[in-house]
C-alpha cells in the first residue's frame, strides 16, 4: 500500500540519550523486540515494544535502507509516526 | 610616605593578577555556556519520547508497579543533591545545598529518616565536613555529565529503591538541582522522582491530543520494567544537563562581578597611590624650602 502514491509516509525517528540520530519519512520498519521480529507499515496500530539488542532497519520512501543499531532501547508506534528510543543509538549504514 | 606608595603599588598588581584569573574563568565560562545549553536541548527529544512512553503505559493500564504505587507508610526517604565540583560559581552549590537542607527539615518532620546521594565535590565536602555520611558520592564532571554517570546514578536508584527498609531500602526518591532558566536566573528545584508522578507540564501532551490505546508488546508490566529505569535515568540526566549549564552561567557571573570589582580596586588604588606620591613631592619640595630658609643668614 505503501506503493501509492500521495500517500504520507510514515514519520521515523531514532532518538539516542544525548541526541537524534536520524529522523525522516520511509516506508517499512523492520525492528526485533524481545517478542521476535516486526515489521510496521503505514496504519499499524499504536505499539510500546521493548527491543532486543539488534538492528532496526529502516526503508526509505525512494527504496533506499538505513540500518540503525539500537540497544536496551524501545519502540513507539502510533498515528504513522515510529519512535526508536535508545541509550546508544548509531546509524550503520 | 615611601612605603605607603609602595604599598598601594603591591595591592594594584595583586587586584590587577586577581583580574586577569576572573576575566580569564568568565570568557571559558561564558563559551561552555552555548555547549552545555545544546546537550540540554540535544538531549530533549530523547526525554521527550521516553516521558511520552511512560506516560502511555501509566496512563492506559492499572498495573501495579514497585515504582509507580505509593508506599503504604514511608520511614526513610533519600535526597539526591546535584552541585558542582569546583567553587567560584557564585551561590551555585550553597543554594542547592540551602534547599537541600530545607527538605531535609521539612521530611525529618514527617517523621522519615533521610539519607543522601550527592554529585559533585562540593556537596561531598559539605557533608564531609559536617560528619553526615552520604550513601554514595560521585565526583568529576559535573560541568560536563555523561550518560554513563547518569546511567549509574539511575541503576543505584533503581536498586536501592527495591530493597526493603529494614534492608537499608528507601521509599521516596527527590532530587535537587539547579534548573537553568536563563542566562542571569538558575533556580534550584526540587523533584520527587519515585514513587513516579509523570506530570511535565512541556512534555504532556494537551487536552486535544489523547494518547492512544496502545498495544504492548511483551506484557505491560514488563514493559513498564525497562521502561522505568530508562525513565528515571533519562530525569537523572537531564537533571545533570540543567545543572551543568546553570553551573557555567553561574560561574560567568560570578567571575563578571570579580573582575568589575577588580576594575574598581585598581581605580581607587591608582587615585590613593596619586595621592600619596603627590603628597610625597609636596613634602620634599617643603623640606627643601624650609632647609634653605633656614641655611640662608637673616639680615
Amino acid at each position: 500500500m505503501a506503493e501509492v502514491s500521495g500517500e504520507a509516509p510514515l514519520q521515523v525517528s531514532v532518538v539516542a540519550a544525548d541526541h537524534e540520530v536520524w529522523s525522516g519519512g520511509a516506508r517499512q520498519v523492520i525492528a526485533k523486540t524481545t517478542e521476535g521480529e516486526i515489521g510496521i507499515l503505514r496504519g499499524h496500530e499504536p505499539l510500546l515494544a521493548i527491543l532486543a539488542e539488534g538492528e532496526v532497519r529502516v526503508t526509505l520512501v525512494d527504496g533506499n535502507r538505513i540500518v540503525a543499531q539500537a540497544d536496551e532501547g524501545f519502540l513507539s508506534v502510533e498515528n504513522d509516526r515510529v519512535t526508536i528510543v535508545a541509550r546508544a543509538a548509531e546509524l550503520v549504514s | 610616605m615611601a612605603a605607603q606608595l609602595r604599598v598601594y603599588r603591591q595591592k594594584i598588581k595583586s587586584a590587577q593578577t586577581t583580574k586577569k584569573i576572573t576575566r580569564a574563568m568568565e570568557l571559558i565560562s561564558a563559551s561552555r555556556i552555548q555547549k552545555a545549553q545544546a546537550r540540554v536541548a540535544a538531549s530533549s527529544p530523547y526525554a521527550r519520547a521516553v516521558t511520552r512512553a511512560v506516560s502511555a503505559v501509566a496512563t492506559y493500564s492499572n498495573v501495579d508497579h514497585i515504582l509507580t504505587t505509593e508506599p503504604e507508610k514511608v520511614e526513610r526517604a533519600l535526597v539526591v543533591v546535584f552541585a558542582s565540583d569546583r567553587g567560584l560559581a557564585g551561590a551555585f552549590s550553597s543554594s542547592v545545598l540551602k534547599e537541600s537542607e530545607q527538605l531535609t527539615t521539612l521530611l525529618r518532620s514527617e517523621g522519615k529518616e533521610v539519607d543522601y546521594f550527592v554529585v559533585g565535590r562540593k556537596a561531598a565536602a559539605y557533608f564531609a565536613f559536617r560528619k553526615r555520611a552520604a550513601l554514595r558520592t560521585w565526583t568529576g564532571g559535573t560541568d560536563q555529565p555523561t550518560f554513563e554517570v547518569a546511567k549509574e546514578i539511575g541503576d543505584a536508584l533503581v536498586e536501592i529503591f527495591v530493597k526493603d527498609a529494614a534492608e537499608g531500602g528507601v521509599d521516596e526518591i527527590h532530587i535537587v538541582y539547579n534548573r537553568f532558566v536563563s542566562m542571569v536566573s538558575q533556580v534550584p528545584e526540587i523533584v520527587r522522582l519515585l514513587p513516579l508522578e509523570v506530570v511535565e507540564e512541556m512534555e504532556t501532551p494537551g487536552p486535544t491530543e489523547v494518547l492512544p490505546l496502545y498495544e504492548f508488546e511483551p506484557e505491560v508490566g514488563d514493559v513498564l520494567d525497562a521502561l522505568l529505569p530508562v525513565y528515571i535515568e533519562s530525569r537523572i540526566f537531564n537533571a545533570m544537563l540543567q545543572s551543568a549549564a546553570s553551573e557555567h552561567a553561574a560561574r560567568q557571573r560570578a567571575m563578571k562581578s570579580a573582575s568589575d570589582n577588580a576594575d574598581k580596586l585598581i581605580r581607587d588604588y591608582t587615585r590613593l597611590a596619586n595621592n600619596a606620591r603627590q603628597s610625597e613631592i609636596t613634602q620634599q619640595i617643603s623640606e627643601i624650602v624650609g632647609g634653605a630658609d633656614a641655611l640662608t643668614p637673616s639680615r
